[in-house]
């Protein structure tokens, strides 16, 4: 199908876009596209007005300052995949993108849109959450930051307001030793994962865990962190058993049924993707 | 409706000529190649993002044609299927899908062979499995893929040796 008819904008500055965004009751932003789109082109959303941020210059960067890793919302997926900052101070983020639609899909998709768009089996919002990151957002009454545990609401709804714009996520990535892990289960290659989990592990050479962070993706109408298994985690040394033991913890988070998966066979996933991330992270804390 | 949904003259860079046609800002890129511009080599599947029959390169770039506006190509440079070779003079990959019976009805043809044009261009060396996962987002109802993926590793090699004579 078409999209239906929509007065189009697209500003070139941030200032402009809240306007625009402001003074219609039915608009739209539109960022990379990949969903909204498609959404569009079927006739799931009626959109009085989209208003493109493509031509925002000012929402497309990537920046350290001060311990901080600063990503513009626009920053396209591909540049994020390839960014030697990203790699070097948050590589959950680079090895998930790999997992996000395709290379083609990523050469438009964007950080922002993807983490708006709030797609419960997403990998984007999940690194988000993975990381404790903080979303920066910008409406007529001015900028606030929103932790990234208090952004989404329900079920693909973020708790930006209608007239808001999210602009950048801030990450304080990790010091010391760290090891990541991330593993999702899904049909064919780009497809929407099943489940999917991120282990993110802090400590010495063959200590003790100092820090643990474990993010559950498709089982719950958002990502979820398993803080249950992480407390377990913490002040002990990862051995398999260990392993088994927290995931055994995260079959019980899943929530979520759809004609895909119950619940059940959901949190079975999960677990079984936790423990391979798990492994992973603990395997390259090991390697430092 | 107000101005702003109104038909406008779109220019863009098509195959390396300014072109333009006048088009709704809801007309997706892919139907104002097809009927603005009569370029019909682009074929239009799914209109969803997933099939990739549409893919054309913005930029350099493999998108999904039916995933982006025309408005929002205004001032870019597009490549289509049409500038890839010639009947006479054909692209390393268009040689090696003939040579490897790459393709059948021939919907998924353009789509594949512009991304893999990209993914040539990012990839120089493919693994087999890398060729695979690139062209995940292209879907073929007809040859079960190995013959695609024979003909894109045969074009990789062509297109490496192209490079070491220069």
């Amino acid at each position: 199908m078409k999209p239906p008819p929509f007065e189009y904008f697209a500003p070139t500055k941030l200032p402009e876009a809240v306007a625009l965004l402001s003074a219609s009751e039915n608009a739209r932003l539109l960022a990379g596209g990949q969903s909204l789109m498609a959404m569009l082109n079927m006739r799931y959303v009626f959109p009085d007005r989209i208003v493109d941020l493509n031509r925002v210059a000012e929402l497309d960067f990537i920046e350290e300052e001060a311990g901080t890793l600063v990503v513009g919302a626009m920053t396209r997926q591909r540049t994020l995949q390839r960014s030697p900052a990203i790699a070097a101070k948050l590589p959950v983020v680079a090895k998930a993108l790999r997992h996000v639609g395709h290379f083609q899909t990523r050469n438009r998709g964007t950080f922002g849109g993807s983490l708006c768009q709030l797609d419960p089996s997403a990998e984007l919002p999940a690194v988000a959450l993975a990381y404790e990151a903080t979303v920066v957002a910008v409406g007529p009454a001015g900028q606030r930051s929103i932790p990234f545990e208090q952004f989404p609401v329900t079920f693909m709804t973020s708790s930006l307001a209608s007239d808001e714009i999210l602009t950048a996520v801030r990450f304080t990535p990790w010091g010391g030793k760290v090891g990541t892990g991330f593993s999702e289960f899904s049909r064919r290659h780009g497809d929407f994962a099943v489940a999917g989990a991120i282990a993110v592990l802090a400590g010495e050479t063959g200590g003790p865990i100092r820090r643990a962070s474990l993010t559950l993706f498709g089982i719950a109408e958002a990502p979820k962190r398993a803080r249950d298994a992480e407390a377990v985690l913490v002040g002990r040394r990862v051995t398999a058993d260990l392993i088994e033991e927290v995931a055994a913890l995260c079959v019980a988070h899943a929530t979520l049924e759809d004609p895909f998966g119950s619940a059940e066979y959901r949190g079975h996933v999960a677990a079984a993707m936790a423990k391979s991330a798990l492994s992973e992270a603990s395997a390259e804390l090991d390697r430092q | 409706m107000s101005g702003a949904a109104a038909a406008r003259t779109i220019c863009l860079n098509v195959n390396g000529e300014e072109r333009s046609a006048t088009a709704e800002p809801r007309v997706t890129l892919v139907d104002f190649l097809r009927h603005g511009l009569r370029l019909t080599g682009t074929h239009v599947g799914c209109e969803q993002g997933v099939c990739g029959a549409c893919t054309v390169l913005i930029d350099g770039f493999a998108v999904r044609g039916c995933l982006m506006l025309a408005v929002q190509a205004e001032g870019r440079q597009v490549q289509t299927i049409e500038s890839l070779g010639t009947v006479e003079a054909p692209h390393a990959l268009q040689r090696a899908f003939l040579k490897h019976h790459a393709l059948q009805c021939g919907y998924c043809t353009p789509g594949m062979l512009l991304s893999l044009a990209q993914f040539l261009h990012d990839v120089p060396d493919p693994t087999e499995q890398e060729v695979r996962e690139a062209i995940s987002g292209n879907l073929c109802r007809c040859t079960g893929y190995h013959n695609i993926v024979k003909a894109a590793l045969d074009a990789a090699a062509e297109l490496r040796g192209a490079r070491e004579e220069n």
